[in-house]
């Protein structure tokens, strides 16, 4: 087997092999929970733990998962993963527990850790998996941190809570935009991403499916 | 190979250790960690009460505050107060250990079982006089019961506010229930009509000048009309006969 190269398996999901913006996996959590920059960022490590520690558990016993039940045994790994990380975080951070309320819950269902498993974890010596997991994790926390900074900042003018621009309801100038604290926005913004990272490395860029007929013109109709 | 993962029996068997294994890290976890989560749950139910009392400012010391509040238990359905040394230390008002089975015509609020004491947070001013009550409610909205406590000036009637701590509704709609500008709309509203009756609602749409009995009613959640209805029926239950309602009347006839 080819030896696996640590900083490639690390590094690659960032920008190359964006979970996100190249597979467009998990694309529901990172609508939820970035409305504010301290979900996002605890959001993500949980996802990247639970990513990770899956994917060092699934490839660990990889050898022993009988083929037919290979899907539930990792959905079960998955899911008593994210217990341990709800009762956690209910314990130590009970506010963002319950900011978070079901979207914890909700790791268990995100594609990119199911993925994972499927795809890479139980193929692959546990300490590649764990940092392909990270990896991952990394990739999804880059595009989560994003997407909470910039609707933070734009929605309610903070970060991470700290008022950053004043808003003209405190007497400042910035009229805050509310669009940017609904859900919607943050598929705009993934699309911008998108957009940036294939525009800056072109191979992202997807074959067309179908070719598109040269227009035509008025005359041809009639 | 001895074992053969594939086989039948290879399949129960290691379906059967795996589910075991994961069995013994949750329960441990949640085990383990069971104290933390019921000192946090504390902590938010007595800042929740300082909320619902108008008493909670950012960074204040919550155990010293709510130390301020003055806890009564009444016998639910009547006006009795009881005292605290003959309720259990355990008892739970959202678990009660001694209910009441409540039938369904009674039950606008899906409560099941009635508790037998109510807990009532009060909160003086320096005379001594009633400046709010804080009553805990609970009541079924859309998919679960929703947890939370309102609190009334010291008239028993005047709404002060309306807090929930625990529910399960629809996140962007039916959740709704948590936003700060919802719950401002229920401070100043009266639960009691011109002529004494309890005549609160939360109706559909929203409450302008020309709605009739503007005073004792709430708009209702865009989206969330069950939820919405769930609410008004709570609020309904437990400042009405069966709970809240004696008790709250003795406090208007008596002034404490």
């Amino acid at each position: 087997m080819a030896k696996i190269n640590v900083k490639e398996v690390l590094f690659e999901p960032i920008f190359n092999n964006n979970p996100i913006a190249l597979q467009i996996l998990g694309v529901c959590s990172a609508l939820a929970v970035t409305s504010q920059l301290s979900t996002a960022l605890t959001m993500s490590i949980a996802l990247t733990l639970v990513t990770a520690f899956s994917g060092f558990f699934i490839s660990m016993i990889r050898n022993f998962i009988p083929n037919s039940i290979r899907m539930i045994v990792q959905v079960m790994i998955i899911a008593a993963l994210v217990i341990v990380v709800d009762q956690v975080l209910q314990a130590f951070s009970y506010g963002l527990s319950r900011q978070l309320s079901v979207f914890v819950g909700l790791i268990i269902t995100n594609c990119i850790v199911m993925g994972r498993a499927e795809a890479f974890a139980m193929s692959n010596p546990p300490v590649p998996s764990f940092l392909d997991g990270i990896g991952n994790g990394l990739g999804y926390s880059f595009i989560l941190i994003v997407l909470g900074a910039v609707r933070e900042l734009l929605g309610s003018g903070s970060l991470l809570g700290y008022q950053i621009i004043p808003l003209v309801n405190d007497g400042g100038w910035y009229l805050p935009n509310g669009m940017l604290l609904l859900p919607p926005s943050a598929f705009f913004i993934i699309g911008f991403i998108i957009w940036a990272l294939r525009a800056w490395k072109p191979e992202q860029v997807e074959e067309e499916d179908f070719k598109i007929a040269p227009n035509s013109r008025a005359s041809d109709v009639l | 190979m001895a074992f053969n993962k594939d086989s039948v029996g290879g399949t129960l068997i290691a379906a059967f250790i795996i589910c075991l294994v994961c069995g013994i890290v949750v329960s441990t976890a949640a085990v383990s960690l069971r104290p933390m989560q019921e000192e946090n749950r504390v902590l938010d139910r007595q800042t929740n009460i300082l909320v619902a009392a108008g008493l909670y400012r950012e960074g204040i010391n919550v155990p010293e505050a709510f130390a301020e509040v003055e806890r009564q238990y009444v016998e639910l359905g009547t006006a009795t107060l009881v005292e605290a040394s003959e309720v259990p230390d355990d008892y739970d008002q959202r678990t009660p250990s001694e209910s009441t089975r409540l039938s369904d015509e009674e039950d606008i609020a899906s409560v099941r079982n009635l508790p037998k004491w109510g807990e009532v947070y009060l909160v003086r001013d320096e005379q001594d006089n009633i400046e709010t009550i804080v009553l805990p409610v609970q009541g079924y909205g859309l998919w679960s019961t929703m947890y939370g406590f309102l609190s009334l000036e010291g008239d028993a009637n005047t709404i002060a506010g309306l807090v929930f701590y625990d529910h399960g509704e629809t996140p962007g709609l039916g959740a709704e229930i948590e936003n700060k500008n919802w719950q401002a709309l229920w401070e100043g509203k009266k639960l009691l009509s011109d002529n004494g009756d309890l005549n609160f609602e939360v109706i559909k749409g929203n409450v302008d000048d020309r709605t009739p009995n503007k005073d004792n009613k709430v708009d209702g959640l865009s989206g969330a009309t069950l939820t919405s209805k769930g609410v008004s029926n709570m609020v309904r239950f437990w400042v009405g006969d069966k709970a809240y309602g004696p008790y709250l009347k003795s406090i208007r006839e008596s002034g404490n």
